[in-house]
């Protein structure tokens, strides 16, 4: 069960791609794109092919769920994807409020993306330790998800704005930050192409090191080391001899990754902008042009005000209520929850700043990039780098 | 008070910008503006009318939005802080903080430690800040939300041409609206749920103004939410206490003076095994090693029964049989017992025989209980082991002298005095875990070993905490908020009949795009346009 419910997260994966396809063809069929007349026949073929995949995930979801016996939620690979899919159904459901083809060749990418990424944690289904053997867990876990992809939707609009509105003619700070935006999307699917080459050709290495706490131990790497970890002694002689060393509280396993990640980033990044001879975001400029400015303003916002109090009732209230149960406190000040508070605080500011300030257009775009980037924080960086008690910590 | 007298006749109070009866300007410097910010309706805000005595500087401060908005952000970067190293609490208790920060993190964590980071979020100025930021919500709240209710309140059909002029959504036609269109587009109206008012033809249509209140609802909810969380310093709201109990043991449960007794009658701890369990598991628990299944407590739960008498075993009477699992704490009376830690095979009983070290014949066992050693074992046959002294949890103290750490039997040993027939005064040793001493000169008999047996220990933490309705409470009324705030929105559309034209205008709190959508089907061939946006022309030129 659990192999024919990975079949549905493929299928569903290239559906996606393919509806990137028709949306991208939405855009370039000059005849109606974002005219009043409605989406063009690409863009309803797009949306199709978008609901199929999704469909197609959500089985993937449910026959996870029947095989494992809980809400498939429990370990990065289950919420990494589930965010991926939140993050199409948070789309789905926008972009019947707006009818934007544009939104979906921005929003696809970024969920294929995040799916691609989950996809490179342990796929086993993982069974649950006493404090995740809650309800509650699971219903904070997905609430908290469908939150944050809502707010993920206005990190997409945002991108739409900038890379439409930022003057692309010269260099100046806005376009260079855009530049480091889009470096990070292309830094991600560097790590997925990585991984997945490494994984494909059954890549391993082991260490012999002394660990953090003193302790002999031993690491497996599954990518080529650059670094080594702490007084390391390599047990597989005919394996590449690590560049540096790390000290004992730096994991030398994730650094590895993350340089890997960054080098595969910069190689792609640089054969983009070698074909393209530009920067890539004046490459999409282009893209952008039938937009009207307002309204991808008013999206950004909107999936704010309506992801807002969800996330809130997700990653706070409900979160809470489950720290009350499983922990004996509602709070206790561990990273993730204060990742949880930051998130929330920010896009309070967020709210008051629009509201009061008058932060609209360009202001309000650049936030919600920002927003986005402290939720993948709190997703990537606290659960592999701070990890606290929650135990989706260590792959 | 003074007070701005309109030319329509009402008396307005000091700062109000739009007339509260008519809608008139009346603030000079806003009849340049093409647009008038219509957040409050222009009515009067205490902090933008008062600014003379301490009390109003201090009111003015905590009511800007600028320092609102500083602060959540401000706190927001402090919380981050937080988070580079574990906060103190988090760190195992080997070290004490003020050298574990140095060794693990270098001179990063010393400085982490030395600037108090490690308990960031009980520090004076974290609570300084939350308290601000209360202040802030209260304050700014209180400012807006009268002259926002007075205005909202008094809404008049007739609204100025000054006022419609510099709406934001603004159009006049030059067109007649017969009866017959008139009727369509306010049978359009209420059929999107707006309330229609009308004036000698001329019309106001309104709908979901309550959500105007949405944020004023939420700021009371995070108010009381801050003050639940205050209540949890005043005594006797809050009562946090640890209860360790063996297998069998019963104990009273702290914090309820006496009132409830807590038997456990075995600890049980489980884990996943990847032959017997779910096949599915199968490759995560080889991957990774154990994985825990169960930590449980099975416990009966009593009530002591009449009063407390020192010295008395007190009378229980049982109440309910419970297992106690972490997720499913057990309740009772305001109070819950969790299932936090444990503690497999402490030492419980020990058994020995005496023993004539030439002959090795053996005289009898002994079993001590190491909870609560018996001073003499009588053997029978005049032989008898007195217990000189009982060490639990045995060391040599700083003087060499042999000593206890602790009474939790993790490390017991024994100084015995065996009496026996042919050493009626006894001889001494000292027995510990494969030790034996003989320190008064040599002996002809000796303590072996014979066994031991173990118990399981079960930690459970006791909560009560009546500060968690009120929370709780907070928390309800924010969400209400934030729903109502977020997922309506309040819309006002103005149609007057000036001098043969129509006159319309429409504004809205937020979500422009859908009200222009809205108004252009209500409009669609009525013969006249919608308002149009005046914003988004003036963007164009
Ligand atoms: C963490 C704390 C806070 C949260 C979660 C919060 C939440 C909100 C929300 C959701 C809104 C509605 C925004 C919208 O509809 O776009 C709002 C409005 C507002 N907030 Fe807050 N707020 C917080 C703190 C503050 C503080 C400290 C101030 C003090 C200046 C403040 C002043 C206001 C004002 C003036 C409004 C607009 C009210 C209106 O439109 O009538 N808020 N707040």
């Amino acid at each position: 069960m659990v192999e024919l419910s990975s079949n549905f997260l493929f299928t569903a994966f290239i559906l996606y791609l393919v509806g990137i396809l028709f949306f991208g063809g939405a855009i370039k069929d000059k005849r109606h794109a974002d005219k009043k007349a409605g989406p063009n026949r690409w863009a309803k073929i797009g949306i199709i092919i978008t609901i199929a995949g999704f469909v197609s995930q959500l089985i993937f979801f449910i026959l996870r769920w029947i095989a494992s016996g809980h809400a498939p939620v429990s370990n990065l690979f289950e919420f990494t994807t589930f965010f991926g899919m939140s993050l199409v159904g948070a789309f789905i459901f926008i972009y019947f409020m707006y009818k934007t083809p544009l939104l979906g060749l921005f929003t696809l990418p970024i969920a294929a993306l995040i799916i691609a990424y989950g996809s490179m944690f342990p796929r086993d289904v993982t069974p649950l330790i006493p404090a995740l053997q809650s309800y509650w867990l699971h219903i904070h876990v997905t609430t908290t998800a469908i939150g944050q992809s809502i707010l993920a939707v206005s990190f997409a609009a945002g991108l739409i704005y900038l890379v439409k509105s930022v003057d692309q003619q010269k260099r100046t700070k806005s376009n260079i930050w855009l530049e480091v935006v889009l470096f990070g999307l292309v830094s991600t699917l560097g790590f997925v192409f990585v991984s997945s080459y490494f994984a494909a050709t059954d890549y391993s290495v082991n260490f012999n090191y002394i660990n953090k706490d003193g302790q002999p131990d031993t690491e497996k790497y599954s990518l080529p080391a650059l670094v080594g970890p702490y007084q390391y002694e390599m047990t597989d002689q005919s394996r590449f001899e690590p560049l540096f060393k790390t000290p004992a509280i730096i994991s030398a396993r994730k650094l590895n990754t993350v340089i890997w990640s960054i080098g595969a980033g910069i190689v792609l990044y640089g054969f983009l902008r070698l074909i393209l001879r530009k920067r890539v975001a004046a490459a999409i400029q282009p893209w952008t042009k039938n937009i009207n400015l307002d309204l991808v303003d008013e999206i950004g916002y909107r999936s704010v005000l309506i992801g807002f109090p969800v996330f809130t009732l997700g990653g706070l209230i409900f979160a809470m209520i489950w720290a009350q149960i499983a922990w004996t406190r509602f709070w206790g000040w561990d990273p993730k929850e204060v990742w949880a508070l930051i998130t929330w605080l920010f896009y309070a500011a967020f709210l008051h700043l629009r509201l009061s300030k008058g932060w609209h257009g360009q202001k309000s775009a650049w936030l919600a990039v920002i927003g986005f980037i402290i939720i993948m924080f709190n997703l990537v960086a606290v659960n592999l780098v701070i990890a606290g008690l929650h135990s989706y910590a260590g792959s | 008070m003074k007070e701005v007298k309109c030319e329509c006749g009402h008396v307005n109070p000091q700062g109000t910008i739009l007339c509260e009866s008519c809608g008139r300007l009346l603030e000079d410097n806003e009849k340049e503006k093409q647009l008038i910010d219509m957040r409050y309706e222009g009515s009067a805000r205490r902090s933008q009318t008062y600014n003379k005595t301490i009390i109003d500087k201090i009111w003015n401060f905590f009511s800007s939005v600028k320092v609102g908005v500083s602060l959540i952000i401000i706190l927001l970067i402090a919380s981050s802080l937080g988070t580079i190293f574990p906060q103190e609490m988090y760190i195992p208790p080997l070290l004490p903080a003020s050298e574990y920060y140095g060794e693990k993190y270098g001179w990063l964590g010393k400085l982490y430690y030395d600037l108090g980071f490690h308990n960031l979020y009980s520090s004076w100025w974290y609570l300084i800040l939350i308290a601000a930021l209360g202040i802030s919500l209260v304050i700014a709240s209180l400012d807006r939300v009268v002259p926002l209710y007075r205005s909202l309140k008094n809404q008049r059909v007739k609204r100025h041409e000054s006022f419609l002029k510099r709406q934001r959504m603004f159009h006049v036609s030059d067109a007649e609206l017969p009866e017959e269109a008139s009727a369509k587009i306010k049978a359009k109206l209420a059929k999107k749920r707006y309330k229609l008012r009308e004036e000698d033809g001329d019309l106001l249509a309104e709908k979901n103004r309550f959500s105007r209140w949405g944020p004023y609802v939420n700021h009371l909810g995070l108010i009381i939410f801050l003050i639940g969380g205050m209540l949890r310093f005043v005594p006797g709201m809050y009562v946090d206490e640890i209860l360790w109990l063996r297998d069998g043991e019963t104990k009273s449960i702290p914090g309820t003076e006496g009132r409830y007794y807590l038997k456990n009658n075995q600890f049980i701890f489980e884990v996943y095994d990847k032959d017997k369990d779910e096949k599915v598991f199968k490759d995560a628990i080889s991957k990774v090693g154990t994985v825990v299944k169960n930590y449980q407590t099975n416990a009966t739960l009593y009530e002591r029964q009449g009063d407390i008498i020192p010295g008395e075993t007190p009378k229980l009477e049982k109440v309910r049989d419970q297992s106690i699992q972490v997720n499913k704490p057990l309740k009772i009376d305001g109070y819950a017992l969790y299932q936090v830690d444990y503690k497999l095979g402490e030492m419980s009983k020990m058994a020995f025989k005496l023993e004539n070290k030439q002959t090795k014949e053996q005289f009898g066992d002994l079993v001590v209980d190491l909870y609560d050693p018996k001073m003499s074992y009588d053997l029978g046959k005049g032989y008898k082991v007195e217990v000189m002294s009982y060490f639990p949890d045995f060391e040599f103290n700083e003087d060499g002298e042999p000593a206890t750490k602790s009474r939790v039997p993790n490390n017991p040993a024994f100084i015995f005095n065996m009496i026996t027939p042919d050493k009626p005064d006894g001889e001494v040793s000292f027995v510990a875990i494969r030790q034996n001493l003989e320190p008064l000169g040599e002996n002809d008999y000796k303590m072996t070993f014979a066994g031991i047996e173990t118990k399981n220990v079960t930690a459970l933490t006791v909560r009560k905490d009546y500060t968690l309705w009120i929370i709780g409470l907070g928390g309800l009324i924010f969400m209400i908020g934030v729903v109502q705030g977020a997922y309506w929105n309040h819309r006002r559309l103005w149609i007057r009949r000036i001098n043969g034209q129509i006159w319309t205008a429409a504004h809205t709190n937020k979500n422009w795009y859908g009200l222009k959508r809205e108004l252009d089907e209500v409009f669609a061939d009525s013969g006249i346009d919608a308002p149009k946006d005046q914003e988004a022309e003036d963007k164009k030129e």
